[in-house]
């Protein structure tokens, strides 16, 4: 920083900044709306919970909720990143059919090892992305367009290449979405110890993290926030591992393959958005695109990109998808879209771009998952379970809007 | 109560938070004549039209207005428009996906009983058309019509609603000399059949050929109003007399300029419309800069000055954009925003909310916008401890008046939103930076803290641009001003030559180097 204001005299003299609670409030950096998601997961938990009789946290359970709603996540994730940029993604149902079908026939037809089937799946992810990008980010197409169109493009793809069911997968491909961590260092009466090691490395790693981030704000004598709040938060977010350590401990398989790998996913792409120039970026062209041209992003570029990365996103779903099937069938993936699109919102995020997290869109998505779980424990019928994930949805993001509103922001 | 006038105005005062923008205004308009309003930007021309027309509501303002001798309380342009008081503003509103007939009657559908009477819609259409001598089919979509043909629709819209009064804003801005010839003729037409007319104008030359009374306002308030038939002819100079001399009760900090090498040179730089390309909005400009140099662009809206400065800007404005740029004596190709910043040019706009700031991210982020590529390290990661360490210096130095730099830029005020605009455009270390109206909207204080920072860069040797609407601004802080009047650069005057009468008759200075 070359540049060196330290001259400038402070005119009028005097006055010092007098602030506001409401405004030192703000200086959390609007934290609270992602409390109040966490807020509202543990309160439908709880609910649920008690309706089902305590079925609802039985260790198979938990484990299932997760390996049933992995998809969601991994696409929210993606997602996230779209609307955050102030565009949508339709077509990601479509692609998770597609890529799905094109990962099944390589392994049965081609006799391609799956390993190398899932690369080419992730390839073929990141070209349908960047053919979306491209009419997206460089023609100028609206991205609703653009996707409603690739939501019938890519379903008649799917439909062309999985003319009937493709069954017969191997096993070690299935477990991706079925199978668990190895059970590979016994049970501690009835625990599994290698889940009780994740879950330890797990709550280490975020300690470490948090320890040190702090430490570095103190180094450079920055604004933190209140060591009690801090500490606070730690515990609670140790509780919640701790409990879910626990219960997946005791399920039949111990810790879900895909819970990792939504785990890795979440931890990459929050650092992504929280801490690389690209999501700075996102956040900059949702917030206000015409400021973040004039401040020299290519916004183009970035664009482009997001519609790349979830592609490839869609492409990881329809790994998961298809081993979770055992198959791939041309129907795949039907309404994805709406699901992913949904968690985004209930998790926080703006309909008009420029705010939101990866972390609220998961924990959108484990609120329509337990929503699910519980009503289905419940038996509800499944037309009902329907209706009311409408009107949940429809009321999270009108709570948001009336909260605003009365904040006057 | 008199018969003589159509429409006075007394004693009005509009306040918006933090200034009056109409202090005790009084406008008087005699039956069936042609009165022109002229005033520097921000004279409140704009404000006093829009109380008349009811844009603000009776009740948001102080004073009476009377039309026919009659006090009315407008609460609403459909009351205004009831009375025959119809406001046409400098940028239509019209829908351009319809044609010329439905805008024409849009709201006031020729219709029976919700179904609308198109042969009637059409047919009238078409007389209003042949009143306004517009040759085209009611029919015609708007879109396919000029600027020109739109402004005689809005007429011819203002027609059909028979208007009494009619209130023009700016009506030549965006036309060509021949459209502006016609609508001029067809005003004095329409006083002819007893429709007295509003003109908001900046060129002194229509105004001295048509306006039978012409009212001056400054800084909120009436300055004189002038007969323009009176015994004693009232020449441009008249006018401009009363525009300018607008108090200078700004104080200015000290600086002892310190004028190198030059830093910038833009020449022959032209710019066509980004829509319509046949419109020349920049022309032919040529304008330098020298390290620690302040430079003044001066000239009233439209003048092109934003215009120059963000075709500059890596090309974030306009078409057909031609000239070249010298930086450091070498010709040097802005085509983008990052080769701008990469060449060390920063530019700050004028309307900080829509072009300048995320208004919903923090003042930390909106500090690095520019040059996050000096906070990062391998992989493209952001230090946001060092991002954090540079915004709490920015927010100390420039004082902004925040309690972290973890605010969000939308809850400034507009001073300290500036201010963290102008913390972005350092950031980026540059050699020049184009200021665009760096105070507007912003208390005495909080400007006279943005003139020091100014200063503060002119010292350490950069070349800065301000373009300004306030005269006094301009001429309290800058070495050299250069006047721009419709694209050209019209004058350019020392520090010691420039007055704020010699600067307004160079922004009013036609292609023949005739004042207007």
């Amino acid at each position: 920083m070359t540049t060196d204001l330290n001259t400038v005299p402070a005119m009028p003299p005097g006055e010092r900044a007098r602030v506001p609670l409401s405004q030192r409030l703000q200086g959390l950096g609007g934290n609270t709306r992602q409390y109040g998601i966490f807020g509202a997961l543990v309160v439908i938990i709880l609910l649920f919970q008690v309706l089902t009789d305590g079925k609802l946290l039985l260790a198979n359970n938990v484990a299932s909720l997760f390996q049933q709603n992995a998809y969601v996540m991994i696409l929210a994730i993606g997602m996230v990143m779209v609307i955050v940029a102030g565009h949508i993604d339709l077509s990601v149902g479509s692609v998770v059919a597609f890529v799905g079908g094109v990962v099944a026939v390589s392994i049965r037809d081609l006799d391609v090892p799956w390993v190398l089937a899932i690369l080419i799946g992730l390839a073929l992810g990141a070209l349908v992305g960047a053919w979306q990008g491209f009419w997206i980010a460089y023609v100028g197409i609206p991205a609703f367009i653009v996707t409603l169109g690739g939501m019938l493009l890519f379903r008649g793809l799917a439909l062309v290449i999985v003319g009937e069911t493709v069954a017969g997968l191997p096993a070690s491909f299935i477990s991706i979405s079925k199978g668990s961590l190895p059970n590979a260092l016994g049970f501690v009466s009835n625990a599994d110890v290698v889940t009780l090691l994740v879950g330890t490395l797990a709550f280490v790693g975020l300690l470490v993290s948090q320890l040190r981030a702090r430490r570095s704000l103190r180094k450079h004598n920055l604004h933190m926030e209140a060591s009690g709040l801090f500490v606070a938060k730690l515990v609670l977010v140790a509780a919640g591992i701790a409990i879910l350590t626990v219960i997946l401990s005791f399920s039949a398989g111990g810790t879900p393959i895909v819970l990792v790998l939504v785990g890795v996913l979440v931890v990459v792409y929050s650092f992504v958005m929280g801490r690389t120039v690209f999501g700075r970026h996102v956040y900059a062209i949702g917030g206000n695109r015409a400021a973040a041209t004039l401040s020299g992003v290519n916004t183009r570029k970035v664009d482009f990109w997001i519609f790349v990365n979830i592609g490839v996103l869609a492409a990881v779903a329809a790994v998961v998808t298809t081993a979770r099937a055992g198959a791939a069938i041309a129907a795949a993936g039907q309404n994805y879209e709406l699901d992913a699109i949904a968690a985004c919102f209930i998790g926080g995020a703006a309909v008009t771009g420029g705010v939101g997290r990866v972390a609220g869109a998961i924990v959108g998505a484990l609120i329509m998952g337990v929503l699910n779980m519980g009503l289905s424990i419940m038996a509800v019928d499944p037309a009902w379970q329907m209706a009311i994930k409408g009107l949940v949805l429809l009321l999270a993001v009108a709570f948001d809007l009336i909260n605003k509103r009365r904040a006057g922001s | 109560m008199d018969n003589e006038h159509i429409l006075e105005m007394r004693g009005i005062t509009k306040r918006f938070p933090g200034v009056a923008a109409l202090q005790e205004v009084t406008l008087a308009v005699r039956r069936g004549e042609i009165h022109a309003i002229c005033g520097e930007n921000g004279a409140g021309k704009s404000t006093l039209m829009k109380v008349l027309s009811g844009v603000y509501p009776h009740g948001s303002y102080e004073g009476d207005i009377l039309l026919d001798g009659e006090a009315v309380e407008f609460r609403s342009v459909r009351d205004s428009e009831a009375r025959g008081v119809v406001i046409i503003h400098q940028e239509l509103a019209l829908s351009p996906y319809l044609s010329v007939a439905e805008n024409i009657f849009l709201g006031n559908e020729q219709a029976k009983r919700g179904v609308i009477d198109w042969n009637r819609t059409n047919a009238e259409a078409g007389r209003l058309l042949e009143r306004v001598g517009l040759p085209e089919k009611p029919d015609t979509p708007v879109m396919d019509l000029g600027v020109g043909k739109q402004q005689l629709v809005e007429i011819a819209k203002a027609l059909s609603k028979e208007v009494r009064l009619l209130i023009l804003d700016e009506p030549t801005a965006a036309l060509n000399d021949e459209d502006s010839a016609h609508l001029l003729n067809l005003i004095r037409g329409l006083k002819d059949q007893g429709i007295t007319s509003i003109l908001i104008s900046h060129k002194l030359n229509e105004i001295e050929a048509i306006a039978d009374s012409t009212t001056i306002l400054r800084d909120g308030r009436t300055i004189e109003t002038l007969d323009m038939h009176g015994p004693e002819r009232v020449t441009e100079e008249r006018i401009i007399r009363g525009m300018v001399g607008r108090p200078l009760d700004h104080r200015f900090p000290e600086r002892t300029p310190e004028i190198g090498e030059e830093v910038l040179r833009v020449e022959g730089w032209t710019v066509h419309h980004p829509v319509d390309h046949a419109r020349t909005v920049v022309d032919g400009a040529t304008v330098a800069v020298r390290r620690g140099e302040v430079v003044g662009l001066a000239g009233l809206m439209g003048a092109g000055r934003t215009e120059l400065a963000m075709s500059l800007y890596g090309r974030t404005y306009g078409a057909r954009v031609s000239g070249q740029v010298f930086k450091n004596g070498r010709p040097v190709e802005l085509r983008t925003v990052g080769q701008a910043i990469r060449h060390g040019i920063a530019y700050a706009t004028e309307d900080r909310k829509r072009y300048g700031l995320n208004l919903i991210d923090t003042i930390q982020h909106n500090i690095s916008a520019s040059a996050l590529g000096k906070l990062t390290g391998p992989g493209g990661v952001v230090d946001r401890e060092r991002e954090a360490t540079v915004a709490e210096k920015y927010r100390r130095d420039l004082n902004i008046k925040a309690p972290t730099v973890q605010a969000f830029a939308g809850k400034l005020s507009g001073g300290n939103q500036q201010k963290v605009v102008l913390s972005k455009c350092i950031f980026a270390d540059p050699d020049v930076l184009i200021l665009d109206e760096p105070t507007r909207g912003i208390d005495v204080g909080a400007k006279y803290e943005i003139y020091v920072i100014i200063n503060t860069l002119a010292q350490q040797g950069k070349g800065i641009i301000v373009i300004s609407s306030e005269l006094p601004e301009l001429l309290g802080i800058c070495d050299r001003i250069y006047a721009l009047n419709e694209g050209r650069v019209t004058g350019e005057l020392s520090r010691d030559e420039a007055t704020q009468e010699r600067l307004m008759h160079l922004m009013t200075m036609d292609k023949d180097g005739h004042a207007r």
